[in-house]
């Protein structure tokens, strides 16, 4: 009898859930039955409610388990896991189960279906394809697809990608640099930890394509040290792209160099802000730089560097392989293509969803989502990470796009989204997001450094029991004029996101969930 | 015999000499082989890169994932961001600082008075659909709640 193939995912939130027991047992078992088997550890399909997601490769395709337990291996293959056959774990053909079937996935389109590391594998699922048409074309002829495609920046600014690489491309200069920001902060996002861990090769490839659009030789991925897995996974890929001639001094044989090394961060948020993780690389403190100049005019090692998200590098190689009209033709308005959007926290079936912009909040957290995981009414989703805002009912009907939601004030940032039950006190949320401010604030600025603080006392004042010595002090609606006045001054007054945009979860607290507060009318009356 | 810190980051500094901006490749070395950062070894690297000692000492306070003392036998990070605190973060930090004896406040640490346990809370491990998230000793734990924490504790007991 010939091996089946069977998938255990290697994916980090698979390993938290025991991946790596279930391997080992369903190996060990294997072999105590006399059964031949071929594990191979691919990266997740982004459907964390099931993992450990056990697939069969069977003649009619992949055959999904989950979530399984290592102690449930036995019982798996006496039910006969190795053809496929029905257990109260399966779930039927993998492509089949419809929070796969209804998404569009371009970007993520081999994520969980390859071995990561294998560059064959790669290859054959239309890996390197983006390269190879890049190498046909000239540097300018690069740019102008990325140009066409309307690819924004995914980190979270949605900045036209194209222009970035036209600066750069245009800056004379000896040597120029490729940065990947690869510190990926915000709660509630994983999809560039999923990228790396699950198709790194994906990254490589669309780096070393921005390094021959604006020939660039030097490559840094900037990776947080919260990652150890994506860490291994990028420097293993890194070597066996290198050892393959997909990187080094001659890529592909085009007689271009390029070379590519991780760096690892040390756990200060705002080293995600480009200027603050360019110091870092730099091996100085995570400081915010004042801009201008521009990054891609002077940035790491004072040369012109482009400086990318995760994402948005990984939506290159599929822009150059079919073309930029293909990618163009999915999203809506200016925001064009997919986003990998990120279902988090109190969610039933969390995970990856690749959609073409202008999906629903809704329809994520109740179609994909199936509803709150604690089976209450969902109250709110913050969206965009701790900068986001958080959404009312009254907005999960928006089309998720970066128009839509900067017209109610909202951010799309990086696609991620946390859902909030209905126990969810967003004045503790409001205080938190002050907190995390203040904890992670690199300093360089008064309103961010001090606002935050000062932001903590004031939301701590508002919310005081009225029993409290606090509270008698205190005249409520001045307090929440005061807060007003501080989120004002740091939106407008901070040097970067941090500062300028923690007010957004605070303010859209307040407006939104008053009696959370405290505030039985709405606030600006009562103020 | 054991290799002294200053041997380990003398080995450190000799592997990262032509690097451009090695500063936090170094201490990361200098961390994951001696469990944190003597202050003794700080002018060492100093004069390694050509710093100040103002300047390496403000990059190993600024991050937060540098420690400057050494930590307790067993390290557990809490992940504290929203996606966690929706799933209760909140009631299980509480839950670690009272079964591991090791408060925690405005971001930072600490280390039980028996040097057992470190206990840290963190901003994000990635794990948000899966939450919430802790880290025992370089280990992942998603979907965890106060009981599988103390089982997961008592095994640490058991090899301590």
């Amino acid at each position: 009898m010939s091996a089946v193939t069977v998938y255990v995912p290697r994916d980090s939130a698979a390993l938290a859930v025991g991946a790596d027991e279930v391997a080992g047992a369903l190996q060990a078992e294997c072999v105590r039955r006399g059964l031949a088997l071929n594990l191979v550890r691919n990266g997740s399909r982004g459907m964390f409610w099931l993992e450990t997601l056990v697939e069969v490769a069977t003649p009619q395709g992949r055959v999904a388990y989950g979530p399984v337990e290592p102690d449930d291996v036995p019982g798996l293959l006496d039910a006969g896991l190795l053809a496929g056959g029905p257990h109260a774990l399966y779930h039927g053909l993998t492509e089949q189960l419809p929070y796969l079937a209804k998404q569009e996935r371009l970007t993520f389109a081999r994520m969980g279906i390859t071995d990561p590391l294998s560059i064959d594998d790669y290859e054959v699922h239309e890996g390197y394809a983006g390269l190879r048409a890049a190498l046909a074309l000239a540097p300018d002829a690069i740019v102008q697809q990325v140009l066409d495609s309307g690819l924004r920046g995914r980190g979270g600014a949605a900045f036209p990608t194209g222009i970035k690489w036209k600066t750069v491309a245009a800056a004379p200069a000896a040597q120029k640099y490729i940065v990947c920001n690869a510190d990926e902060g915000d709660s509630g996002t994983f999809s560039d930890r999923m990228t790396m861990e699950g198709d790194p090769f994906l990254l490589v490839e669309g780096m070393t394509i921005a390094a021959m659009a604006v020939a660039a030789t030097r490559g840094y991925v900037y990776i947080r040290s919260e990652y150890p897995d994506a860490i291994a996974t990028m420097n293993e890929a890194i070597a066996r792209a290198t050892a393959a001639g997909y990187l080094g001094d001659d890529v592909l044989g085009s007689g271009r160099a390029f070379h590519l090394q991780v760096r690892k961060a040390a756990g200060a948020y705002v080293c995600g802000e480009e200027t603050a993780m360019l110091e870092s690389i730099e091996g100085k403190r995570g400081i915010v730089r004042t801009k201008p100049p521009l990054p891609a005019i002077e940035g790491l090692f004072g040369q012109p560097t482009v400086i990318n998200n995760v994402i948005s590098f990984a939506s290159v190689p599929l822009i150059l392989a079919r073309g930029a009209a293909f990618y163009r033709d999915y999203g809506v308005g200016r925001s064009r293509g997919t986003l990998p959007m990120q279902l988090a926290g109190n969610v039933k079936h969390g995970g990856l969803v690749e959609k073409a912009f202008g999906v629903t909040l809704r329809e994520l957290m109740f179609d994909f989502g199936g509803g709150s995981a604690t089976g209450r009414p969902i109250k709110t989703a913050q969206v965009g990470g701790p900068l986001g805002t958080y959404l009312p009912e009254s907005q999960w009907d928006l089309p998720l796009d970066y128009e839509a939601y900067a017209a109610v004030g909202a951010v799309v940032g990086h696609g991620g989204i946390v859902v909030h039950d209905d126990l969810a006190d967003l004045s503790k949320l409001a205080r938190y997001a002050m907190e995390f401010c203040a904890i992670e604030s690199c300093g360089k600025c008064t309103p961010c450094r001090i606002g935050s603080t000062r932001g903590v006392e004031v939301i701590d004042k508002i919310i005081a029991p009225p029993s409290s010595p606090n509270a008698s002090k205190t005249n409520k609606p001045q307090q929440v004029q005061l807060l007003r006045d501080l989120c004002d001054t740091m939106l407008h007054g901070s040097l970067c996101a941090m500062g300028g945009m923690t007010p957004y979860p605070v303010l859209s607290a307040l407006n939104h969930f008053p009696q959370d507060f405290g505030l039985m009318t709405p606030d600006r009356e009562a103020a | 015999m054991n290799p002294t810190p200053a041997s380990v980051t003398q080995a450190v500094l000799a592997r990262h000499a032509d690097e451009p901006g090695a500063l936090l490749p170094i201490l990361h070395e200098v961390q994951d082989a001696l469990g944190h950062i003597p202050r003794e070894v700080l002018p060492q690297i100093a004069d390694g890169l050509n710093l100040s000692r103002a300047e390496v000492h403000g990059v190993v306070t600024y991050y937060h994932h540098f420690r400057a003392e050494a930590p307790g036998r067993h390290v557990i990070q809490v992940c504290r961001a929203e996606a966690c605190q929706a799933m209760g973060a909140d009631a299980l930090m509480a839950h670690a600082e009272q079964v591991l004896g090791c408060p925690t406040r405005g971001g930072h640490g600490s280390t039980g008075a028996d040097g057992r346990y470190t206990l840290n809370p963190v901003y994000c491990l990635g794990l948000c659909a899966s939450s919430p998230a802790v880290v025992v000793d370089d280990k992942l734990h998603a979907r965890m709640t106060p009981a599988k924490f103390d089982k997961v504790v008592a095994k640490l007991g058991a090899d301590a």
